[in-house]
């Protein structure tokens, strides 16, 4: 009896079921959506701030000091020492390689153009392709230095043709396409290289033409390396001398900016790898303010379909009460009635959870690929914690229409009054 | 004149409006616990939009803030890497007028005792520990104290440190001949080339090497449209020096507030369509409950007009009361948010209240339309017999 009372109520009024159902997915869609955005943002936006170029430098161990104004080495050009350039693909052989979002090798040099003379000459990588043992990937400044804008073309890595900054190209009346002679040879100029910073004063050129100009093949004077970082906390900042060894695993296999310079150091033989502390110390506070903001607004997005959810089913058993008042009539105890409401509004809460969730995933997509051109992961542990947070949503929001319906006379029920 | 004669009277003055009132008034505190919940709908839906709306406006600023601990997004440099014009510190912050922070710095590279080279910058401390605060510093000099026997405190970069400090604190350098004592106060770091740099007070600096600054970093507030209004005056008022946005800052910083901006406002959308779903729907199931009443009234000589300005005097007065409360309890909230996350209040706008209350009545009458429409073809005999 109590079978077929739940299954004729959906089988009848179907317009009202649907009407409730409706509520109550749209209500999950939008909490789903916004549960997978939250849980994901950190992670988005930390790929966002990469636009703020590498967090991290690798330096050899016994450097001698940066000897630099604006921009312009003054350092005799033979001074200080070098890292090795075949090290480099070793940087994705670490422990956290698939943090690592790229790196760049810098050689500068100094070179004379014509009249203009110590000009700064850097040696780098645009984005040259790299193989450790079967994985292919690319790198270089265009995935590292995102703000460089070229007017022309990027030079090819294998190629002789260089950029010209864009204060020196004026000064030198250097357009992209004209030859340069640097240092005895003919290079082209592809492009002309805007950045604001010390490099629009500067030539930059592949690795291998700076690396002939000094004259030391297969060498780089430091490396920029852009990772993915968890915020620091208190862990971060101990000295992992100082650790026990169960602490210092833990640190070790946690993505701070501090233990991937740990592992970078040890990656690469005789370097020292430091963070860029202007990068590496905002994008944690920056990143720990857009996760809590998304998640404060998720909060207001699950009180607002939680509502929603609610008004829909007090709607839906409010207009019952006449057939409240029909079962007490006939005989029906308090726990009866309201056993038929609770089974009628779990099947709904299984059933819109169900459809609010792929519609929630669907819509979480869809944002992410709006906003941030990329994918979105999505935890299928969400799935029984937004059915669970369904179900309680819409007994919660039933229990006081239910309560009212069951203590209803059912005299004034039947009369219609009320 | 008798009293029933004198309310007849009284009646007779505005027969329609005092009823029209009535009507209202009764309904409602007839069905307190129906008006009530439609009541409470509206409420969370508009504290919940504004909430939203006031953040979104407010929070641009507040991230803002944040991004301006990544330093300097405007340089000042002399042309060609000259010395500043004595006066370039003070046009540029009349320029500025508190919309920010300038940072003046100078340069020289300094022999040290055994002839290396290093660079030696003069600055202002104070204003340094306040733009670029990623410099990790072990201890900043108080120069306005003074100089110890006759040495200068200086701050000096981690790696410089290894190269100038032997076991003595103190350390000679000399520039064109002229020797300076200084006093490691504190090391530096920052992983940059300000690891390889010495920094001394700029006053000191100037009476030692006899130059002016040749950089300014400027730290410059508001909107990407603002700052470049900044810089054009800059430009402007500075024609001896070049002025340039430091791109990697001002680029980065768009770029992720962009993206903040939109899932804000993504977000945005989606709670303030649930919320107007929802009053949507429990307007509507409060309206439908009334058909009897609507019946009656039609049963009893109502006019069309009468009926349709009834129920939306009674939607738009729902509308705005709930807009009301609910701006208030949304400000709160709006704020409260601003104080967990970012420890500072969120001021409230009033320029969301008018919006807020448009959309509300627009809602609360759409609610209350449709349902009317319905019962408007329905003969008031089939609704009064309870079918």
């Amino acid at each position: 009896m109590f079978v077929r009372l739940v299954y004729e109520s959906f089988r009848r009024e179907k317009r009202r079921k649907v009407l409730a159902g409706v509520a109550i997915s749209l209500g999950v869609t939008v909490a789903t959506a916004m549960i997978a955005i939250a849980t994901d943002i950190g992670d988005k936006i930390n790929r966002e701030l990469r636009t703020y170029g590498a967090n991290l430098v690798v330096t050899p161990q016994e450097d001698t000091l940066d000897v630099e104004i604006g921009g312009v080495n003054l350092k005799p050009p033979s001074d200080g020492r070098y890292l090795h350039e075949s090290d480099l693909p070793k940087i994705k052989g670490t422990f956290w390689r698939h943090n690592i979002v790229g790196f760049s090798p810098m050689l500068p040099v100094t070179v004379n153009l014509g009249n203009a003379k110590d000009l700064t000459l850097v040696g780098t990588y645009f984005s040259k392709p790299l193989l450790l043992g079967k994985e292919q990937f690319s790198t270089g400044v265009r995935t590292t230095h995102p703000w460089w804008k070229v007017q022309g073309s990027w030079p090819d890595d294998s190629s002789l043709d260089v950029l010209v900054g864009e204060r020196l190209a004026a000064k030198l009346g250097v357009a992209s396409g004209t030859r340069l002679e640097i240092a005895g040879q003919l290079h082209r100029v592809s492009g002309i290289l805007s950045t604001g910073g010390g490099e629009d004063d500067q030539v930059v050129a592949p690795l291998a033409v700076a690396q002939q100009i000094i004259g030391k093949p297969g060498t780089v004077r430091r490396i920029y390396v852009s990772a993915l970082t968890k915020p620091e906390d208190a862990l971060s900042r101990r000295d992992p001398k100082t650790m026990n060894p169960e602490m210092f695993d833990r640190w070790y296999c946690s993505p701070y900016v501090q233990s991937i310079a740990y592992q970078l150091q040890e990656a690469i033989p005789h370097s020292h790898a430091e963070q860029i502390r202007q990068v590496a110390q905002n994008e944690g506070t920056v990143l720990s303010k857009i996760k809590g903001l998304m998640l404060l607004v998720t909060l207001a997005a699950l009180l607002a379909s939680s509502l929603a959810v609610s008004a829909a089913m007090a709607t839906a058993i409010f207009e019952r009460r006449r057939e409240v008042g029909l079962m007490k009539a006939l005989g029906a105890g308090h726990g009866a009635v309201a056993a038929i409401f609770f089974t009628e509004a779990a099947l709904l809460a299984l059933f819109g959870g169900c459809v609010g969730y792929f519609g929630g995933v669907i819509l979480a997509h869809e944002i992410a690929r709006a906003i941030f051109a990329s994918q979105i992961s999505i935890q299928p542990v969400l799935f029984p914690i937004i059915l669970a947070i369904a179900v309680a949503v819409t007994f919660a929001g039933s229990a006081a229409a239910i309560r009212k319906a069951v203590l209803f006379d059912p005299v004034y029920a039947l009369r219609g009054e009320g | 004149m008798s009293h029933r004669a004198e309310i007849a009277d009284r009646r007779a003055g505005r027969p329609r409006t005092s009823m029209f009132l009535r009507m209202l008034v009764r309904a409602a505190v007839l069905r307190r616990g129906r008006a009530a919940s439609a009541l409470v709908a509206m409420v969370v839906a508009a504290s919940v939009t504004t909430a939203m709306l006031n953040l979104y406006v407010d929070v641009q600023a507040k991230l803002r803030k944040e991004f301006r601990n990544y330093g300097a997004n405007i340089v000042i440099v002399g042309k060609d890497g000259a010395s500043l014009p004595a006066d370039t510190l003070r046009k540029a912050a009349d320029t500025l007028t508190g919309r920010g922070i300038l940072v003046p710095f100078a340069y020289v590279v300094a022999r040290t005792s055994d002839g290396q080279s290093v660079v030696v910058s003069g600055t202002d401390f104070e204003r340094v520990r306040k733009l670029d605060s990623w410099w990790s510093v072990s201890k900043w000099p108080e120069y306005s104290i003074g100089s110890p026997g006759g040495s200068t405190e200086a701050l000096v970069g981690a790696r410089a440190a290894s190269v100038v400090s032997s076991k003595a604190n103190t350390f000679d350098l000399t520039y064109q001949g002229r020797p300076i004592h200084l006093a490691l106060t504190g090391t530096l770091s920052t992983g940059s080339v300000e690891d390889s740099r010495i920094y001394i007070p700029l006053s000191e600096f100037e009476t030692w090497t006899g130059l002016q600054p040749s950089t300014i970093e400027v730290g410059a507030n508001g909107s990407p449209e603002e700052v470049t209004g900044i810089m054009q005056n800059l430009v402007n008022v500075l024609p001896a020096a070049d002025v340039r946005p430091v791109r990697q800052i001002m680029e980065a910083e768009a770029h992720v507030l962009g993206r903040t901006r939109a899932a804000l406002l993504a977000s945005a959308a989606l709670i303030v369509l649930t919320a107007a779903l929802c009053v949507l729907a429990t307007l509507m199931g409060w309206v439908l409950d009334r058909r009897r009443d609507f019946a009656i009234m039609k049963a009893l000589g109502a006019s069309e007009r009468l009926l349709n300005t009834f129920f939306a005097a009674e939607a738009a007065t729902l509308g705005v009361v709930g807009a009301i409360l609910g701006f208030v309890i949304g400000v709160g909230l709006a704020a409260w948010i601003g104080r967990v996350n970012f420890n500072a209040w969120v001021v409230p706008r009033f320029g969301v209240l008018p919006i807020v209350l448009g959309g509300s009545v627009a809602v609360a009458l759409t609610s209350a339309a449709l349902p009317i429409g319905l019962l408007r073809r329905v003969q008031p005999a089939t609704i009064l017999r309870g079918e």
